[in-house]
């Protein structure tokens, strides 16, 4: 494994558009050829080493290909998206977008992220140790197509509108989550270890939600059907068991309805 | 004095009976002219490439507010699926299957086009029509109000008063700045209002006291009374449900015993649109098969009709029509999201993103009854390439169903990626055609057949001097095709020259000018009738929530207007 260091020096009066910034395509680059990457500060395109310098060359392939960001890239978005392989570690906060229709390989970071991390995400992990903001793993605006697979871990709490349309994939929020959780979802699992606000899984056909703590304002489309005990993140617990949204229409399959459910820890 | 000279291609114009000779072509001050009349042209090497008229589509969605809702709720369609970032336009191209006003323009100049047909307009938003047909660049525009289900019309045809509708006619083309009359689902669209349908063309419309069957003769008889350019254009009762072919036929049927009556060439006295949503056998989706055979036999044994073939490209697209209740049975099929415009103005529209997947049975039949219906048409100055854009699938989408048609090969490539192989060839019979349609077929499908059944085919497509200078010129040789059909698509996708008015438009694909483009009405002038006019003033003062001054559109919503003018006084 190559890695490529980028630490930013110059930080941008506006916001960065970073979708280059992915080991697909740094790979098969020397640190010049990175150096040279278009970046997008509002309306005015500048090479990447503008704003910062790149120490290592990429690997042959995107797999082998490490990309660890230094410095306060609270300015910097859309890092790691559409990446399909590789790593990318950012050792302090990051912008919006971090991880969006990411299709596989591994992103970890140390700090915050903003909002539409992970958005419309296809496979591989975004770790984030701290929080992160609204819409995380959901689908992207108009779009009914949301999370379809891979994992987001975040340590931390989150905003609203986690996971709308989710149909595959895991979402574990360390902390909260405000409104909104799995809305529309049709498949996929979202876990919260601490307390949810309200309307989680509105509109919800299937799928899974696990709130650990309690849920503030829980939607009457939901049934309690009994109590489970089952293994949620490594670990075994009894959960009360309810189904919905009842509201929504609902297919069936194999002679079954098929109901979300949703999970809370007794 | 602008002067151009299109030289050696080998020429197509199926309405000059060209088939494929080696000729020069001259332009003079955007018209068509002889050679001979040329002094110092500018000069364009066509020597081994293909040249054709400007293509004109017959049945396109491409401006207008359903187009808009499609728009505005399909941000997705935007995302990672703008494919041209082109070097030479300077407007922003948006959108895969409902593109910006500028990407439509440009994408049909790409292709060679230079005439759409906007195929449904509702007169009370008919300024928010020709507002983006002025924003759409280089293509000429017009548009069709819909009448199928128009209180005026169904009174008076309720009453069969054959005069007076054409009086009422007249007017609405007027203040809409129409071309012809559109019939979406006729009777069917003004039940939806009532949450109803009308699926056969003898189910009564509500409070009307009148049939389908009624309405689409009724206006038959009109449309040739005023002598129009254009046939009536229907789209039929009980669109995409299985086993409607038997009302496809009888709406089919409404046609006989009518002559065409006009001054613009045209031969049919009605229009049927994509045919490929009206060909369905069996009563489930279950048995779901093709019975394009059953009503292309009707077709070609009839030449008073004429129909397009709403090809379905296996694309995720935006549906939209002003087909209310048929949207709502398709909202009702894939959960996905929708809209419900217009319902209560003189029709209603419905939208819905729709994925058609080689995946899925349906869609597969669904793309082999398009394409049974133009290989099996006997003739093809009468079966046109659409998409019903972009019900079907995308406009841009049209050089592939040329490939298609052109080549037995690109089909069974295509077939190969079916899940439902077998079931599809069971269900339909495009296994056993071998048809391959010739360059000069497709020149007929796609310009001079359409342009003939528009009633413009003295203007575009065609290469006689004195038409419209719009020639489009493909990299293809005639006389050593490519094997691969691949090629054929890309030919067509982007043409090596547009000239469109006599300008240069297009250049290995890439726009290089705009020139000013027009919006094409027909201007009827009847005589007097005071009892539809004192019927107008007195209906948008009761029921209308706009008074009749504000209702037709103001001159500057109109934007380089051709006038075609029809004069049934003399």
């Amino acid at each position: 494994m190559k890695t490529v260091t980028l630490t930013l020096t110059n930080s941008p009066e506006l916001y960065i558009e970073g979708q280059n910034i992915t080991p697909d395509n740094f790979a098969g680059r020397k640190a010049a050829e990175i150096t040279a990457l278009d970046v997008w500060e509002g309306k005015q395109k500048s090479p990447l080493g503008k704003y910062f310098t790149v120490e290592g060359d990429g690997a042959a392939t995107a797999e082998e290909t490490k990309i660890v960001l230094r410095g306060d890239c609270t300015r910097v978005k859309r890092i790691g998206q559409q990446m399909t392989a590789g790593e990318i570690v950012i050792e302090g906060n990051a912008d919006m977008y971090i991880g969006g229709w990411m299709k596989g390989g591994k992103i970890h970071v140390k700090g915050d992220v903003d909002s539409f991390c992970g958005i419309g995400m296809e496979g591989g992990e975004l770790i984030v140790d701290g929080n992160a903001k609204s819409h995380l793993g959901s689908s992207p605006r108009g779009e009914w197509r949301g999370m379809q697979g891979g994992l987001i871990r975040v340590a931390g709490s989150v905003a609203n509108d986690t996971a709308t349309f989710i149909n595959g994939g895991t979402i574990v929020i360390g902390g909260d989550a405000d409104i909104h959780v799995s809305t529309h979802g049709e498949g996929g699992t979202v876990i919260i270890k601490g307390n949810a606000k309200g309307r989680v899984g509105g509109q919800m056909v299937k799928g899974d939600i696990y709130v650990y703590g309690t849920i503030e304002n829980p939607l009457p489309g939901f049934s309690m059907v009994g109590e489970v005990e089952q293994e949620v993140d490594g670990e075994t617990a009894t959960f009360v068991h309810y189904i919905g949204d009842l509201g929504e229409r609902h297919p069936v399959s194999k002679g079954k309805t098929v109901y979300a459910n949703l999970y809370t820890r007794t | 004095m602008s002067e151009l000279l299109i030289r050696n291609g080998f020429v197509f114009d199926p309405l000059q009976g060209i088939k494929g000779d080696r000729m020069d072509i001259g332009v003079k001050d955007g018209k068509i002219v002889e050679t001979s009349a040329l002094n110092s042209p500018k000069t364009i090497d066509a020597a081994g490439m293909t040249v054709m008229a400007g293509g004109v589509d017959i049945h396109s969605h491409v401006v207008g507010p359903k187009v808009n809702v499609g728009r505005l709720f399909r941000p997705e369609d935007k995302l990672f699926k703008s494919p041209h970032k082109s070097p030479t336009c300077s407007r922003m191209e948006m959108g895969c299957s409902v593109p910006s006003t500028f990407k439509t323009g440009y994408d049909y100049a790409r292709m060679g086009y230079v005439f759409v047909n906007e195929a449904a307009m509702p007169p009370l938003h008919s300024p928010h029509v020709h507002e983006e047909i002025r924003d759409t660049p280089i293509i000429d525009i017009a548009a069709m109000p819909v009448f199928g289900n128009n209180w005026f019309t169904l009174e008076y045809l309720k009453n069969n008063e054959i005069e007076n509708n054409a009086a009422y006619t007249a007017w609405l083309l007027r203040a809409t700045r129409g071309f012809g009359l559109k019939v979406v689902n006729p009777g069917g669209s003004e039940a939806w209002g009532w949450g109803l349908n009308c699926e056969h063309i003898h189910d009564p419309v509500p409070y009307f006291d009148i049939a389908p069957a009624e309405i689409v003769k009724g206006l038959i008889e009109t449309n040739e009374y005023l002598g129009l350019p254009h046939s009536v254009h229907l789209h039929c009762n009980n669109l995409g449900n299985p086993g409607n072919y038997t009302d496809t036929l009888e709406s089919l049927k409404l046609a006989e015993g009518y002559a065409p009556k006009n001054d613009f060439g045209r031969e049919q006295v009605l229009h049927i649109t994509h045919l490929q949503f009206h060909a369905y056998g069996g009563d489930s989706w279950g048995n779901f098969e093709s019975r394009a055979k059953d009503v292309m036999d009707y077709v070609n044994s009839h030449d008073n009709i004429t129909v397009d073939i709403g090809q379905v490209t296996l694309d995720e697209t935006t549906t939209m029509t002003a087909d209310g209740p048929f949207e709502h049975h398709l909202r009702g099929l894939n959960n996905l999201k929708w809209a419900n415009v217009d319902v209560e103005l003189e029709t209603s529209a419905g939208v819905v993103p729709y994925i058609y997947s080689p995946k899925v049975k349906v869609c597969t039949i669904q793309w082999a009854v398009g394409l049974e219906i133009a290989l099996l048409s006997r003739d093809l100055m009468r079966t046109f390439v659409t998409t019903d854009h972009p019900n079907a699938g995308p406009f841009t989408r049209y050089p592939q169903v040329i490939a298609w048609l052109m080549s037995r090969g690109a089909r069974d490539e295509t077939m190969k990626t079916f899940k439902w192989l077998e079931r599809t060839i069971d269900a339909t019979s495009i296994d056993s055609i071998d048809r391959e349609l010739t360059l000069y077929e497709i020149a007929q499908m796609t310009r001079a057949g359409p342009a003939k059944a528009l009633g413009i085919g003295n203007t575009y497509g065609g290469l006689a001097p004195g038409m419209d200078a719009d020639i489009a010129v493909y990299s293809l040789n005639p006389e050593d095709m490519p094997s691969d059909p691949a090629m054929i698509e890309k030919a067509f996708s982007r043409c090596a020259w547009l000239v469109k008015d006599g300008i240069v438009t297009v250049r290995d694909g890439e726009v290089v000018s705009e020139p000013a483009k027009r919006t094409v009405w027909v201007d009827v002038k009847v005589p007097e009738n005071a009892q539809v006019q004192r019927d107008i003033y007195e209906h948008f003062l009761r029921h209308y929530s706009v008074k009749l001054d504000n209702y037709s559109l103001f001159e500057e919503h109109l934007h380089n207007p051709r006038v075609i003018e029809v004069d049934t006084t003399q």
